[in-house]
């Protein structure tokens, strides 16, 4: 049986991989450009028993999934860039009470209502520093709809293993655009359940470090019953300010992640075994620089994508390898250089980082590329 | 590797975005090429510029967005002078001679009807002038059959609507035909 194709756009590509991935829970608030993916769960979720809630902002919205979560759902919000600047206090409770959960962040200009219908790359620090506090960040950028698709059933699993949420932010171009998707099979995707008690109610402890750095998670509903907060806890789900307990705690929760790095770290090498000009991108910006580094190519420069597809964890050790044997980085993004800060620090110097920096809502055109390419000497 | 750009464009609300969709769906899931589709339009509901663009290809397509355009579709002038800019040197440029009474310099393909007069009197319904745009897109640029396009215009609008799309796609072909000959 030849598998189903369709002609979708990047959000509703999110919504029906989240689908795939088991999400039966979306609590959001819509906001250009991702509305999309709000549309999709409200029509899809009430036909599989799934429960689809509009709240009254964001902030609502964010706190429905993690209470949905904590009682078994699988959960997903969308949201673009003053969403996500309203979700961030309850992404860190999400991110200290280790609620798995998804946060789907469709980049628009910024600051603040910025410019609602353009593009922009301008929200991966706010991926990582935007809630306040130690703790671990897990951030995916997809370039394509087909990617998206996976990405966000990817996220699903990384939240469900590492107990935490996770972001899938794809810029404006890749969530509005429109490219053919196939279908996976069911099963053809691994989808990564919920780790559950093995021991009876009255011996659980939601944060038993015994069963390791990612303790199983009981659903609220089902016979456990157990203290979820905001404040720093013990392995019991109680507050604590005892030193030593919140040292270990806040460095396992950074350690989940830490640990795991290349379990999580995914990447796309392209034509880099000879690469003198190595060009980094990530989500639709890569997609310009592919084009600008083939034209390269037939010039005679050896040129070169390392295309980041996951962009926190920051793949630092990747980075850092090829910064050792190449003339110059060139970073295309649509912000003022946030991605940028990332490889001077993990070039150390051994070769110089070039920015293409754009705020102006409008794409990076695979030119700039080439021309800025040209000037690494 | 052969890549043709489309541009449609025009006013918020006259249906180009549709449009546009709708040739990347022929092309890709019909006509068996690669196709992306992307747009770009200002925070107004209806009115306002407003483009989509199409990029087919035979291969993988990787910059989603028009670099020089094969051919564009302006239904207003408003649309007309800001999107024309980068329409490639003897590119096909249709345009509602309605609208459009300034044409940009250049060598171009011009192609002129009256598209929304045509889908007024001639089909019946003013809402379907994308549809004729389409149909005359499709004829003039050739990427995809008129088959499959009708394919993909049928596939995409509601069952109480097919007669009059498949009869606006018709007569958008047809029309565009004449009107180049």
């Amino acid at each position: 049986m030849s598998k189903k194709v369709a002609f979708l756009q990047g959000n509703e590509a999110a919504a029906h991989g989240a689908l795939y991935a088991g999400c039966n829970f979306f609590g959001g608030y819509p906001i250009t450009p991702s509305t999309e993916v709000a549309e999709v769960m409200s029509i899809e979720l009430p036909k599989i028993g799934g429960k689809f809630i509009q709240m009254e902002d964001e902030i609502g919205a964010m706190a429905a999934i993690l209470g949905a979560s904590l009682a078994g759902s699988k959960v997903l919000t969308s949201t673009s860039g003053p969403g996500l600047s309203l979700k961030q206090e309850l992404i860190g409770y999400g991110c200290i009470a280790e609620i798995p959960c998804v946060v789907y962040n469709v980049m628009r200009g910024g600051p603040s209502t910025g410019m609602p219908t353009g593009p922009s790359q301008s929200d991966v620090m706010c991926a990582k520093w935007g809630t306040h506090g130690d703790h671990p960040a897990i951030c995916l950028t997809p370039a394509s709809v087909q990617e998206t698709y996976e990405e966000v059933i990817r996220a699903f699993n990384l939240s469900e293993k590492y107990r935490t949420p996770v972001m899938v932010m794809p810029d404006e171009i890749v969530a509005h655009m429109r490219e053919r998707i196939v279908f996976p099979e069911q099963g053809e995707i691994e989808v990564v359940p919920r780790k559950s008690p093995t021991v009876p109610p009255e011996q659980y402890k939601p944060y038993d470090t015994s069963f390791g750095d990612v303790p199983p998670l009981a659903a609220f509903g089902s016979g456990y019953k157990f203290h979820v907060t905001g404040l720093n806890k013990m392995q019991d789900g109680f507050p604590t300010t005892k030193a030593e307990i919140v040292q270990a705690e806040e460095e396992r929760q950074v350690r989940k992640v830490d640990a795991n790095i290349d379990d999580i770290v995914t990447f796309e090498e392209y034509l880099l075994d000879d690469v003198e000009v190595l060009v980094v991108a990530y989500g639709s910006t890569s997609r310009s620089a592919r084009y600008a580094v083939n034209i390269a190519r037939e010039q005679g420069i050896k040129a070169g994508m390392f295309r980041i597809k996951t962009f926190w964890p920051f793949p630092d050790k990747q980075i850092k390898a090829l910064a050792g044997r190449v003339k110059g980085i060139v970073i295309p993004e649509m912000n003022l250089g946030m991605c940028s800060l990332e490889l001077e620090r993990c070039a150390q110097g051994k070769a110089p980082v070039l920015g293409i920096f754009r705020v102006d809502g409008e794409p990076i055109n695979p030119d700039q590329i080439l021309d800025k390419i040209k000037e690494v000497k | 590797m052969s890549r043709y750009e489309l541009r449609f464009s025009g006013a918020g609300g006259q249906g180009l975005i549709t449009a546009g969709i709708i040739m990347a769906k022929a092309a890709s899931i019909y006509e068996g090429k690669q196709a992306v589709q992307s747009q770009s339009y200002g925070p107004e509901a209806r009115g306002g510029a407003s483009k989509s663009e199409v990029i087919i290809s035979d291969g993988p397509i990787d910059y989603p967005k028009a670099t020089t355009v094969d051919a564009l579709l302006a239904m207003t002038q408003e649309a007309c002078d800001k999107y024309t800019h980068d329409l490639k040197d003897g590119g096909i440029l249709l345009v509602d001679s309605d609208l459009v009474k300034n044409l940009p310099k250049g060598n171009f393909k011009v192609v002129s009807f009256p598209i929304i007069n045509t889908a007024k009197t001639d089909v019946g319904r003013e809402i379907v002038a994308n549809i004729v745009a389409l149909g005359a897109m499709v004829a003039l640029t050739g990427q995809v059959s008129r088959e499959n396009a009708e394919k993909a215009v049928l596939s995409s609008v509601p069952e109480a609507f097919i007669e009059l799309n498949r009869k606006a796609f018709s007569i958008g072909y047809d029309r565009a035909l004449a009107a180049s000959a």
